[in-house]
């Protein structure tokens, strides 16, 4: 980069207070459908920064429009401060690493990867070793000569983000990069891409509809669905103080209790159920009594006690029956009857190395439920 | 005890093998000639024999009353590449086949561009567009040209109408122009639809995200990827119009001649006909087009590998 171009590419980014990516209110409408409903977002620079969502949720479309493929139907996009909502995918500083990769069959691995240094007119002299540098930073170099059609489906990722990646854009946009690939080609790239992630410092924006690889890979996450986004914020943020139901549904399993507020007060609020049970929850703000609420319990948060362990009096308490036992190796996960017409999940942990079948539940077997206020959240939405 | 198999005799189960195999490669050959017989005979009946009749006269003398007289000469060769009339036809014919492939090229490659974007619905119904013209004679519709173009016709009925002066358009170079392109726009655009529609609209996206501007990577890649495509129409477009006599003679009133209408006066017309010289003019032209034939199989075959 020339040194009056790094100069004024400083200022900007002086200018953007650190934000790469900046959504003001954006909508994009495609007929009646609201694909993407007044989002607002702010990306930092040189965050990992993930868009998760079921399909439909408007994340490829935000991405889409983020990197110049679609223009919102109304609202604002800044990428460092510059407004570029309107402004063509080949003059935007990002570039983008698709889904289905989108190599240039006809070209070789090097030529794919010079692409994007052609079209941006570097010399020859500087192209050759950049191209070489990026096929390096992904581990390819000896396959330039290839053609994309003789590499494996993990080689084609790889050179698909070297091609995004020799052009230094500002951000990188990644769309569902890993899910063409099996499970544990998946689990290698997740942490290759997080390590080049932090290396090149550049930021991504990830799209994905996998929670564990948004949870695994993200410094901060956003969770959409139906177009708007539900909850900005860190893997643990989003996993243990999800902002509403459908967040923390989507994002790793839960237990819904649902209910009445009884009483709610000093960030804590106790629900009951038409049943007649009573469990307290964290609380985000104070709800007022009668208000239709879900309380929301991790099943690995849930302790099961012996029969004539603990207290049955105390907050949060039920004597349960445990009613299917599931082992799946690492865990077992427990299905418990807490009233005539609810069930609870309860996983435990098997760090007890015994093949006595004794050592664990048996159906029919009373025991009691214990899970502090602490890891229970009162939810409204 | 043992009721099934063959028989444990020493060498037994390897001849039974043997003569198995053999048996079978009898079989199979049996049945590969009984496969490629028809057609092989037909081959040689309709295409072989009448190309070697035709290779052979062209090296015979033309008799006084048009018959073949069997009298081995390179004269016909020599009349052709030292005469004007015929010299002039051959590069007459080449350069009209370039222009039509060209202008079918241009024309066809946005219509067919337009078709594999359209939404899959519509698709079908405008390739049915595109192939409606073949219901009607290849002679009616030129016919029905003549009218359109002729000094009393469509156009220049319009022309009067607004005052504007009659143009001649019929018996020109250029309406035998517009009627091979007209004739031949459908064997461009097919094969282009066929490489659009398998294109891959999203390798254009990433050309644009990566710096190129839409014509640039119209260049760089959509072109590219769809060459087999192009060099399919080019040569169904090529081929049969460098022999064609029948729209020069209709719509460009035979002023010049053509290749194919050399070699239908040749033939037929003439008097007395002169049938080597017209086998000499035919397997040159089909040496020209073989050449162009394997130049078309050099692209697509590099495509592949």
């Amino acid at each position: 980069m020339p040194l009056w171009l790094s100069v004024y590419a400083s200022q900007e980014i002086a200018l953007s207070d650190g934000i790469a990516i900046e959504l003001r209110d954006v909508v994009k409408a495609f007929g009646d459908v609201h694909a993407v409903d007044h989002v607002s977002l702010q990306i930092r620079d040189g965050e990992f920064f993930s868009l998760l969502g079921p399909s439909g949720c408007g994340k490829t479309t935000s991405l889409r429009m983020i990197a110049g493929f679609e223009y919102p139907t109304s609202g604002k996009i800044l990428i460092h401060g510059r407004e570029m909502s309107s402004t063509p995918p080949y003059q935007r500083p990002v570039n983008t690493v698709f889904q289905s990769y989108a190599l240039f069959p006809h070209m070789s691995v090097e030529q794919n990867v010079a692409f994007g240094l052609e079209m941006k007119r570097v010399p020859k002299a500087e192209l050759g070793p950049r191209v070489q540098e990026a096929l390096e930073m992904v581990r390819l170099s000896g396959y330039g000569a290839r053609r994309p059609r003789q590499l494996s489906g993990g080689q084609q990722q790889r050179v698909a983000l070297a091609r995004a990646l020799v052009n230094r854009p500002e951000v990188l946009l990644l769309d569902e990069p890993l899910g063409a690939l099996d499970q544990k080609l998946r689990k290698e790239m997740q942490l290759e891409l997080k390590g080049l992630q932090e290396r090149v410092g550049i930021t991504f924006i990830f799209v994905t509809h996998d929670q564990e690889e948004a949870l695994t890979m993200s410094d901060r996450i956003a969770v959409m669905s139906h177009g708007k986004v539900l909850q900005v914020g860190t893997p643990t943020e989003i996993y243990e103080r999800p902002s509403c139901r459908f967040v923390a549904d989507f994002i790793g399993e839960t237990n819904f209790v649902e209910g009445r507020v009884v009483e709610s007060a000093g960030g804590y609020a106790t629900i009951e159920t038409s049943d007649g049970i009573r469990l307290r929850g964290c609380s985000a703000r104070p709800l007022s009594s009668g208000t239709v609420a879900t309380l929301s319990i991790r099943p690995e948060k849930v302790r099961l006690l012996p029969q004539g362990e603990g207290n049955p009096s105390a907050e949060n308490a039920l004597p349960v029956r445990v009613e299917r036992i599931n082992y799946i190796g690492s865990d077992t996960r427990i299905t418990v009857r807490i009233s005539d017409e609810r069930t609870l999940n309860a996983w435990e942990q098997n760090d007890r190395s015994t093949v006595d079948r004794n050592a664990y539940w048996q159906p029919g077997e009373e025991s009691l439920l214990v899970c502090p206020a602490d890891n229970a959240l009162v939810l409204t939405e | 005890m043992r009721p099934y198999g063959p028989p444990l005799t020493h060498g037994g189960p390897t001849m039974a093998l043997d003569t198995l195999q053999k048996q079978r490669q009898r079989s199979s050959r049996l049945r590969l000639a009984g496969l490629l017989g028809p057609g092989a005979f037909w081959l040689t009946l309709f295409f072989a024999m009448p190309l070697v009749i035709i290779l052979l006269y062209s090296f015979m003398t033309a008799g006084p009353r048009g018959n073949v007289i069997w009298q081995a000469t390179f004269e016909q060769y020599t009349t052709l590449f030292t005469k004007d009339i015929y010299v002039n036809a051959y590069t007459r014919s080449i350069w009209a086949s370039v222009l039509t492939t060209l202008i079918c090229l241009l024309i066809g490659y946005p219509l067919a561009l337009f078709i594999a974007r359209s939404p899959q619905a519509w698709r079908t119904p405008l390739l049915f567009l595109i192939l409606i013209p073949f219901w009607t004679n290849f002679l009616v519709r030129i016919y029905a040209w003549q009218i359109i173009l002729s000094n009393n016709g469509l156009i220049n009925s319009a022309f009067q109408a607004l005052g504007l002066p009659t143009q001649t358009l019929l018996y020109t170079e250029n309406a035998t122009l517009l009627g091979l392109v007209y004739g031949e726009l459908p064997f461009m655009v097919l094969p282009l639809y066929a490489s659009l529609d398998r294109f891959d609209f999203t390798l254009m996206e990433a050309a644009a995200d990566l710096g190129a501007s839409r014509w640039r990577a119209f260049l760089r890649v959509m072109l590219p990827i769809t060459m087999p495509g192009i060099a399919a129409g080019s040569v169904l477009v090529f081929i049969p119009t460098i022999g064609q006599f029948v729209v020069s003679e209709l719509l460009g009133g035979a002023k010049v001649d053509y290749i194919g209408n050399l070699l239908q006066r040749l033939f037929l017309r003439s008097n007395p006909p002169n049938w080597p010289l017209g086998s000499a003019m035919a397997v040159v032209m089909m040496g020209v087009l073989m050449i162009l034939i394997m130049l078309y199989f050099r692209s697509t075959t590099e495509e592949d590998r």
